[in-house]
C-alpha cells in the first residue's frame, strides 16, 4: 500500500479527533464512567507505547535501561519535558561510550 | 487583533523549541522505520502530533492494516477531543466556524495547555499565533532530524531514539506521582503491554496499545471514577 495513503488516512482520523468537538461540540459528557475512562486514557496509553518499546529505542538495552531509569527520575522531579527527553538520551550516550 | 497574534506568537517560543527536538527524534525514528525525510516531514506538517505519529510509523514500517491505523489514531489522539471540547469554553465570539475548523488542526497537548492557562477568554488571532512557532519548530525539527540520522555518528543517532519516549515519561510520571489512580492505570497499562509483547507476539505494536490502554482506563474509571475537579486533563 502506498505510504501516501497511509498518512491521508492518519491525518484525516486525527484532524477529524480534534476539529469535531471543537467545532461543534456545546454540551458536556455526563456520564461519569466515560468522563473518568477519558481522563485515565492518555496516561495510560503513553504508558503502553513507552514500555517496553524504550528499552529497544537505542538498539542497545544497556544505554536504553540507564536513558529510562534517568528520565524517570528526572520526571519524577517535575522537570520540563525538553529536559527530561535529553536527560534520557545524555546518559545514554554516555553509558554506551564508557562501556 | 495584531497584539493578539504577537502574545500568541511569543507564548509560543518554547513550545517550539521544545518541538524541535522532540521532532528530531520522530524524524531519526522515521528513517530507521524506512521513511524517507519528505514523508517524515509530510506525516509531522500534516498530523502535529507526537504519540500517534511514533505509532502510525510504526504501522507504516510494519505494512499494517488501514484500520489498524485508524483505530490507533483514534485512541492515541482522543484526548485532543476533550482538550478541543474544554478549549470551546474559553473562546471568545471571534471563532467563527471556519476559524474553528482551521485552528482546530493546531490542538497539541502543549498548546492547549497554554491556550487553557490564559486569562478570561481567548481570541482567533491568539490561537493563531501561538501555533506558529510550534509548527516550525515540529516540522523543521522532523527534517533535521531524518537528514541527521544519515549524517550523525550510529552511536549519537541511536541515542536519539530515546528523545520521544522521554517526553512521554515527562507526562505520566508527575501525573502518576500526584495521584495514585492515575499511577496503577500507568502499572496496569505498561503491565498489560509487556504480556503482549512477550506471550502474543502475533499482536501488532498498534493494537497493543488499544488493548493495554483501554483495559488500564476501563479499571480505572471502574475503581477511581474522577470527582469533578479532576475532569480537565
Amino acid at each position: 500500500m502506498s505510504i501516501i495513503i497511509y498518512i491521508a488516512v492518519m491525518a484525516g482520523v486525527t484532524y477529524l479527533i480534534r476539529m469535531i468537538p471543537f467545532a461543534a461540540f456545546r454540551k458536556q459528557i455526563k456520564s461519569r464512567f466515560i468522563k473518568s475512562i477519558l481522563y485515565y486514557l492518555p496516561y495510560a496509553v503513553l504508558a503502553a507505547m513507552t514500555v517496553p518499546a524504550i528499552f529497544y529505542s537505542t538498539g542497545n538495552l544497556k544505554s536504553a535501561v540507564v536513558g529510562t531509569v534517568v528520565a524517570v527520575v528526572v520526571a519524577f522531579f517535575e522537570k520540563p519535558l525538553l529536559i527530561v527527553a535529553l536527560a534520557a538520551a545524555a546518559s545514554g550516550l554516555i553509558t554506551d561510550l564508557i562501556i | 487583533m495584531q497584539k493578539d497574534f504577537k502574545k500568541g506568537f511569543s507564548d509560543g517560543i518554547p513550545i517550539g523549541l521544545g518541538y524541535f527536538s522532540v521532532s528530531f527524534g520522530f524524524g531519526i525514528l522515521a528513517m530507521s522505520s524506512k521513511i524517507s525525510a519528505f514523508f517524515a516531514w509530510l506525516i509531522s506538517a500534516t498530523n502535529l502530533t507526537s504519540a500517534g505519529q511514533v505509532a502510525g510509523a510504526e504501522i507504516i514500517a510494519a505494512s499494517g492494516t488501514l484500520a489498524e491505523m485508524i483505530l490507533t489514531q483514534l485512541v492515541i489522539n482522543l484526548r485532543y477531543s476533550l482538550m478541543g471540547f474544554s478549549l470551546t469554553q474559553k473562546l471568545d465570539s471571534s471563532f467563527t466556524t471556519p476559524k474553528r475548523l482551521l485552528l482546530a488542526f493546531g490542538i497539541t497537548d502543549e498548546i492547549y495547555a497554554v491556550a487553557i492557562s490564559q486569562k478570561g477568554k481567548i481570541t482567533a488571532s491568539y490561537m493563531a499565533g501561538l501555533i506558529v512557532i510550534p509548527f516550525i519548530g515540529w516540522t523543521s525539527g522532523t527534517v533535521a532530524g531524518a537528514l541527521a540520522n544519515q549524517l550523525l555518528p550510529e552511536i549519537i543517532a541511536n541515542n536519539m531514539g530515546i528523545l520521544l519516549y522521554g517526553m512521554f515519561i515527562a507526562i505520566f510520571i508527575p501525573a502518576a506521582k500526584k495521584s495514585k489512580a492515575v499511577l496503577v492505570a500507568v502499572i496496569i497499562s505498561a503491565a498489560v503491554s509487556v504480556v503482549l509483547k512477550y506471550f502474543f507476539p502475533f499482536i501488532s505494536s498498534g493494537f497493543s496499545v488499544i488493548i493495554s490502554a483501554v483495559i488500564a482506563a476501563v479499571i480505572c474509571a471502574a475503581l477511581f471514577p474522577v470527582k469533578e475537579e479532576e475532569e480537565e486533563l
